[in-house]
């Protein structure tokens, strides 16, 4: 599926672009081979999630956004947090429930976001974010604010009440949302024809009333030039698409999924898909990514990695008596909100306007 | 101050708080252009504009879900609920995003979700639950449950200030069944605060919406009968006033906990655990609960009324206790 069908240049994308889309890839499956590895250790409680082989949509999608964008990620999107600036050190304490994590041990693995870099946390209930993002998207229209929502879920997602009513309702409101599908063509065990007759779940965008396509979801450029598109038409205020990534599931849907429902040769048929080999092979065939610049580039995460998780296990588990607090917001919300309704001015100025751009506007 | 009705002063506290804010906006079914289901926001529209009222499709998961998106972006959304029964179709968002939110991530959500509930109306099963204990029993929500004009918009103003997810939960039965005198402009009634309604040193009754002026009416007529009933008005369920029901428990030594929601795994068996937990010293007696019968609501006016307390049946249960 990955071939050779996008162009770096026509994207705008310089070898500088280039290469910190295989940096971010590259961070992503780093940083989850080695919580695997603790995870097989014992050092990470519950269940453990990665986003193995879809690397190329979190990363690709992500990186289309704008700063003052927000993301609704879900479990698998570990890039598009590492796009945004979230630091490995951060995950690594997070999947080990210490107390200087992001949730400080209020929660596991991918249940995450970051008010900062206007990342959604996802809960387990799938779709579950996707109403939300769109009610993220309907506060900047409110406001005036020309930002952009880009919500993930997957082909299992798909199916439930949730992404349904959020898509509906992006469409009739007309709502700056980007709707990311990563169809990994497997819900736990369950094949994508399971949940569904229709063959493509881009199809359904005709349903809602906007836009929707399919691209190859192991292909970062292609994700990369979707999503690019997408946010642009959102911003111009022409509402919401849905991207179909479609790709093939590499690994489990937790560690403890033995993936013993794949039919004969899919893991073979998936591994000549790798996002990662695949982009490296573009690069180098194109002379963009050089022997030297590819063995930095691994030396470099490697010692992220490790310091990453260093200083994630130098952190204190919580305090036991941080169990009963923090239940209710104690009345300072004021000072965290991800953006005040008033500052819609000051952040277009911050932006480097005027602050007398139009944002999106409402239907 | 101004004589008003239960539902106006709903509106004129959501109208106030507009005014104030520019970030408090509506969302629901038929708000706008049509002024609700019940007309709570009739003429909204024309003052506030299609962006702060806005008419929303069927979809009680993307209203909800979408209100706690706006308000993580700093808005303050409030939520209609045409019938509080609708929840249900939104369950995941209140008790699984908006509840969670803060103890998760310390993300706050602030949301007013409006509940249009309760029996009387002949309504049946799906127009008439009272189901204010499955949020009394997720944490991370509070739970108000007016009584009175004045309480509505005061604890409406109070809700909307809130960082917090807040229920709302309005009484359909008292909307043009009830007036009294609000209070112009704007003030809060604390969440987590009771009120005593009546005082007596016989009995303490506790209870909250509809059956507050059902329980003044059984207290007044135990009053004739020499049994004096001190009728506290809960007006919030979570957080609740433990330190005002301990304190009418000690004056008293009786408990009697009314409410309209039906009785096992409702609201009142918490009461009356807390009342043995915490007041077995002061007690004289059993506490008693008078509740619905656990069935769904009924549609038929006969069988509504054999299914709802009343002020006899009430009465009858502060008899009882107060001859124990």
């Amino acid at each position: 599926m990955a071939t050779e069908t996008t162009d770096a240049a026509r994207l705008g994308l310089g070898r500088a672009d280039l290469h910190g889309l295989l940096y971010h890839m590259k961070l992503q499956r780093a940083l989850e081979d080695r919580i695997i590895k603790l995870y097989y250790q014992g050092k990470i409680p519950g269940a453990c999630y990665t986003g193995w082989g879809h690397e190329a949509i979190a990363v690709g999608a992500a990186s289309a956004l704008g700063d003052r964008d927000l993301v609704a990620p879900m479990h698998r999107d570990l890039g598009a947090f590492l796009v945004r600036g979230v630091e490995p050190r951060e995950y690594f304490a997070q999947f080990m429930d210490r107390a200087d994590s992001p949730t400080r041990g209020r929660d596991g693995n991918m249940h995450f976001g970051k008010m900062s870099k206007g990342i959604l946390p996802f809960i387990s209930h799938m779709a579950a974010s996707l109403p939300v993002a769109c009610g993220m998207a309907m506060a900047c229209v409110m406001r005036g604010e020309a930002r952009v929502v880009l919500s993930f879920f997957g082909d299992g997602a798909s199916s439930t009440g949730p992404a349904h009513e959020a898509m509906n309702f992006a469409g009739a409101l007309d709502l700056p949302v980007v709707f990311v599908l990563e169809n990994n063509q497997f819900a736990y065990s369950t094949p994508v024809q399971r949940q569904t007759r229709v063959r493509n779940l881009a199809d359904r965008a005709a349903g809602y009333g906007f836009p929707g396509e399919i691209t190859d979801g192991s292909d970062v450029l292609a994700v990369y030039g979707a999503a690019k598109a997408a946010v642009e038409r959102a911003r111009r205020g022409e509402g919401p698409t849905l991207i179909e990534c479609r790709m093939m599931r590499m690994r489990g849907h937790s560690e403890a999924d033995d993936m013993s429902y794949l039919p004969p040769g899919w893991k073979e048929h998936a591994q000549a898909q790798d996002p990662i080999d695949c982009f490296v092979r573009y690069l180098r065939e194109r002379d963009l990514l050089s022997e030297a610049e590819a063995s930095q580039m691994d030396a470099r995460i490697e010692a992220e990695v490790d310091e990453a998780q260093a200083g994630a296990e130098a952190s204190p588990h919580p305090d036991p008596e941080e169990a009963a607090r923090d239940v209710y917001c104690p009345g300072d919300g004021e000072t965290r909100w991800l953006r005040r309704s008033d500052s819609a001015r000051a952040e277009r100025v911050d932006a480097g306007g005027t602050g007398e751009e139009e944002g999106i506007r409402w239907r | 101050m101004a004589v008003m009705t239960y539902l106006e002063a709903i509106s004129a506290g959501l109208r106030e708080a507009m005014r104030r804010d520019e970030r408090v906006f509506l969302i629901g079914e038929d708000i706008g252009v049509f002024g609700g289901a019940f007309k709570v926001t009739k003429g909204f529209i024309d003052e506030f504009g299609p962006q702060r009222v806005v008419d929303a499709p069927l979809a009680e998961t993307a209203i909800v879900g979408s209100a706690i998106g706006a308000a993580v972006m700093g808005m303050r959304p409030v939520v209609e609920m045409q019938f509080a029964d609708f929840v249900t179709d939104a369950f995941t968002q209140v008790v699984n995003m908006a509840a969670k939110f803060h103890y998760r991530n310390d993300w706050c959500v602030p949301v007013v979700i409006r509940m249009p509930y309760g029996g009387g109306l002949r309504a049946g099963p799906y127009h008439s639950s009272c189901m204010e204990a499955w949020f009394v029993h997720t944490p991370g929500l509070k739970v108000v449950t007016p009584a009175t004009p004045e309480d509505a918009k005061g604890l409406l103003l109070a809700g909307i200030r809130d960082d917090n997810p807040v229920m709302y939960f309005e009484h359909k039965h008292l909307y043009r069944h009830v007036r009294g005198e609000v209070p112009d402009g704007y003030y809060e009634t604390p969440i987590g605060e009771a009120a005593v309604r009546r005082q007596g040193s016989h009995l303490s009754l506790f209870t909250y919406g509809w059956m507050v002026h059902l329980a003044l009416q059984a207290a007044h007529r135990a009053a004739g009968e020499g049994i004096e009933v001190e009728v506290v008005d809960l007006r919030s369920l979570a957080p609740m006033d433990k330190e005002a029901i301990a304190a009418s428990v000690a004056r008293t030594g009786k408990a009697l906990v009314v409410h309209e929601a039906t009785k096992t795994g409702g609201v009142g068996g918490e009461i009356a655990a807390f009342i043995a937990e915490e007041c077995f010293e002061s007690l004289d007696g059993p506490v008693v609960r008078v509740a619905s019968v656990d069935t769904p609501v009924p549609h038929s006016p006969v069988l509504e009324d054999a299914f709802l307390p009343g002020v006899e049946s009430i009465a009858a249960a502060i008899r009882k206790l107060a001859a124990y």
